[in-house]
C-alpha cells in the first residue's frame, strides 16, 4: 500500500464513479420526462417526474408479451444450463471418462466463437432443418431455450466444474458403501454442497440471456420476441419515441441490477472464464 | 467409480445440445458457403460452385472495409482499456475509506446488456436530447453529430467501449496487484531503484500473465462487438461503424444470397480464430512454457 493524502484518492474515485454512473443517470432523466420538454434544452436537474411512459410501456401489450418471452426464456435456459451443467460436471469430476479434459476444453470453443458468424446457419437449421411435421423451433421460446445454451451451457459447466471437483469424493463413496443408489448420492449428498455455486451458476446465466440481443432479433419474428429485441424495435428512422425507449432500457436494466447487488463479487470470475477471482 | 456409462449418460444432454446448436451450424455454414443458394432468386436450389462464394468475399470492397474499421476499433478501445484500466487499479493501490463501495460502482457497467449501453449512449450522444453534444457546443463551441460525423461517430462507439468494459481490465489488474508478494518491492527500493524501474523490471514481468489474459479476453470480446454499436449508431455514417459483427448483421443476413452470406461467416470464424491463435501461440503460450 502506498502512502498518500486518503482524500485525494477519495476524490479521484468520486469523479470516476460520477463518470460510471452518469450515462445510467442520464437514461433514468430521460424516461421520466414528458416529450416536450426533451427537446427545450438538456438539463441536468431533474424538476419534477414524470410517470407515463412506465405506464405506458406497461400498458403495451406488445412489450408486456417481449417481457414474458424474455423471463421465460432466461428462466427456462438458466434452469436447464445449470441442471445440465451440473450433471456434466459430476461426470467430468467423478468419473474415468476417455477425452473428458478435451471435452472440458471444447466446451468453451462454443462460448468463444462469434455469436454473429452464427446467424444465417441456426436461422437456416431452425427454418428448413430442425423440425417435425409441422412443428419447428423457429420462432418458439424452447428454440430460443436451446439456442442460448451455446453459450451458457459452456459457461455453466466452466463455472460449477471448481465446486464439484472440490466436494470431496469420499463423501459419495461412503454413500454407495451404505447401499445409496446413483441417484441419492447426487440429489442428496452433493447437490446440497454444490448450492452456493449452483446459485450463482443460475443467477449469471439468467442475466446473460436476459442481456442477449442478436439471436433474438435474427431468430425470432413474433412469437418468442424478447424485450432486448422490443427496444431496438423503438428505435425508427422516421423517429424515436425516446421516453419509451429509455423505459424499456430502464425495466431491461432493473433485473441486471438485482442480480449485481447478490452476487457483484463472483461477476468478474464470470467474465474471464475464472482466470481472475474477483 | 463404478460404471463408465453413468458418466456418459450424465454428459449426454449436455454433448447433444452442443453437438446440434454448436457443431451442426459450424459444419452446416461451411457446406453451404460452397454453393448458390437464394431460395428467393432465379435458381432457388442449392448448386455447387467450388470456392467461387470465397473469391467474391476477398474482392468485396464492403467487407474490407468492415475489417479495417474492427481493427482500428479493436486497437484503440482494447488500448485505451489496458492504459487506463492499469493506471485505475494502481490507484485504487492506496489506503482510502470507501474502497469497496467505489469498487461496486465501478463494476456496475460490466453487468449491462450491451443493447441498454447502445441505448444509453444513444440518449446521450443524439444532438437534439443529449447532454454531450449539449454542453460541448455551449462550452467549447464543438459541435457534435455521431449521425453526420464520420470520425465522431467513430471515436463515440470508442469511448463507449471504454466506458463499458475498462472496469473489467481494473478488477482484473487489481485481483493481479493484490497478489503480488512485497519482497521485491522492498528490495528494489533499498536499492535504490526509482518507480520507472520499479514498473518496468518488477512489476510489469510480474502481472504479465494477467496483462495477457485480459488482453486476450477483451480482443476477442471487442472483435465480436455488435449489440451496442448497432443501437448506437446503425454502423454508419456510411461504413465508419460498420464493425464486421454489424455487417453481417445488417448486409449479409437480410440478403437471401444465402451461400456468399455463409461465406463470409465462414471467413469472419477464421479470422477470428487465427487472431487468437497467433495472440495464444505468440504472448501466452511462451510465457507458460518459461514458468514451467
Amino acid at each position: 500500500m502506498r502512502k498518500g493524502n486518503p482524500w485525494l484518492s477519495v476524490l479521484f474515485w468520486t469523479l470516476i464513479s460520477l463518470a460510471t454512473l452518469f450515462p445510467i443517470y442520464w437514461l433514468f432523466v430521460i424516461s421520466v420526462k414528458p416529450a416536450v420538454e426533451l427537446f427545450s434544452t438538456p438539463s441536468i436537474w431533474l424538476t419534477e417526474i414524470y410517470w407515463q411512459n412506465y405506464v405506458d410501456v406497461l400498458n403495451n401489450r406488445t412489450l408486456r408479451g417481449y417481457m414474458v418471452n424474455s423471463l421465460v426464456i432466461s428462466s427456462g435456459n438458466a434452469v436447464l444450463c445449470t441442471t445440465l451443467g451440473f450433471f456434466a460436471c459430476y461426470a467430468l469430476s467423478r468419473f474415468d471418462l476417455g477425452g473428458k479434459e478435451s471435452i472440458f476444453f471444447w466446451t468453451i470453443t462454443n462460448r468463444m466463437a462469434p455469436p454473429a458468424v452464427f446467424l444465417l446457419p441456426l436461422f437456416l437449421l431452425l427454418t428448413q432443418v430442425y423440425r417435425v411435421g409441422d412443428f419447428s423451433l423457429a420462432d418458439t421460446r424452447i428454440g430460443m431455450i436451446l439456442i442460448y445454451c451455446t453459450f451458457n451451457l459452456p459457461f455453466a459447466i466452466w463455472t460449477l466444474r471448481p465446486t464439484l471437483d472440490g466436494i470431496p469424493k469420499e463423501l459419495d463413496e461412503a454413500a454407495y458403501v451404505d447401499g445409496a443408489s446413483p441417484w441419492k448420492v447426487i440429489t442428496e449428498v452433493v447437490f446440497p454442497l454444490a448450492r452456493p455455486g449452483l446459485a450463482v451458476t443460475l443467477i449469471l446465466t439468467w442475466v446473460f440471456a436476459w442481456n442477449e440481443y442478436l439471436l433474438a432479433a435474427t431468430l425470432t419474428n413474433f412469437n418468442a420476441r424478447t424485450l432486448t429485441t422490443g427496444l431496438s424495435e423503438y428505435v425508427t428512422t422516421t423517429g424515436t419515441n425516446w421516453g419509451i425507449m429509455a423505459a424499456i432500457s430502464v425495466f431491461t436494466l432493473i433485473p441486471a441490477l438485482i442480480v449485481f447487488s447478490l452476487v457483484q463479487r463472483h461477476i468478474v470470475a464470470g467474465l474471464t472464464f475464472g482466470a481472475v477471482k474477483g | 467409480m463404478h460404471s463408465k456409462t453413468l458418466g456418459w449418460i450424465l454428459l449426454a444432454p449436455t454433448l447433444l445440445i452442443l453437438f446440434l446448436f454448436g457443431v451442426v451450424p459450424f459444419i452446416y455454414v461451411v457446406f453451404v458457403s460452397f454453393h448458390q443458394w437464394n431460395p428467393f432468386g432465379a435458381n432457388p436450389n442449392m448448386v455447387f460452385n467450388w470456392a467461387n462464394n470465397y473469391r467474391r468475399v476477398v474482392f468485396d470492397a464492403q467487407f474490407i472495409t468492415s475489417l479495417q474499421v474492427t481493427a482500428a476499433f479493436v486497437f484503440f478501445a482494447v488500448t485505451s482499456q489496458l492504459i487506463l484500466g492499469y493506471a485505475l487499479a494502481q490507484a485504487f493501490m492506496r489506503d482510502f475509506p470507501g474502497k469497496s463501495f467505489f469498487r461496486t460502482i465501478h463494476t456496475l457497467p460490466l453487468i449491462m446488456a450491451p443493447i441498454i449501453v447502445g441505448s444509453v449512449w444513444k440518449l446521450m450522444t443524439t444532438p437534439s436530447i443529449g447532454i454531450i453534444p449539449n454542453l460541448l457546443s455551449n462550452w467549447f463551441g464543438y459541435d457534435l453529430n455521431i449521425g453526420q460525423s464520420a470520425t465522431q461517430a467513430f471515436i463515440t462507439t470508442v469511448v463507449m467501449d471504454i466506458w463499458h468494459w475498462t472496469p473489467l481490465v481494473t478488477l482484473t489488474m487489481i485481483a493481479a496487484l493484490v497478489s503480488l508478494p512485497p519482497d521485491p518491492f522492498e528490495q528494489a527500493q533499498i536499492d535504490g531503484a526509482n518507480r520507472r524501474q520499479i514498473f518496468w523490471h518488477i512489476t510489469l514481468p510480474m502481472i504479465r500473465p494477467a496483462i495477457l489474459a485480459t488482453l486476450f479476453i477483451r480482443l476477442m470480446d471487442a472483435m465480436r462487438t455488435v449489440d451496442e454499436v448497432l443501437m448506437l449508431t446503425g454502423g454508419g455514417p456510411g461504413s465508419a461503424t460498420r464493425y464486421v459483427g454489424v455487417h453481417i448483421f445488417k448486409e449479409v443476413f437480410p440478403r437471401t444470397n444465402y451461400g456468399y452470406g455463409s461465406a463470409i461467416s465462414v471467413v469472419v470464424l477464421y479470422l477470428t480464430i487465427v487472431v487468437c491463435w497467433l495472440m495464444y501461440v505468440g504472448l501466452i503460450a511462451p510465457r507458460n512454457k518459461g514458468k514451467g
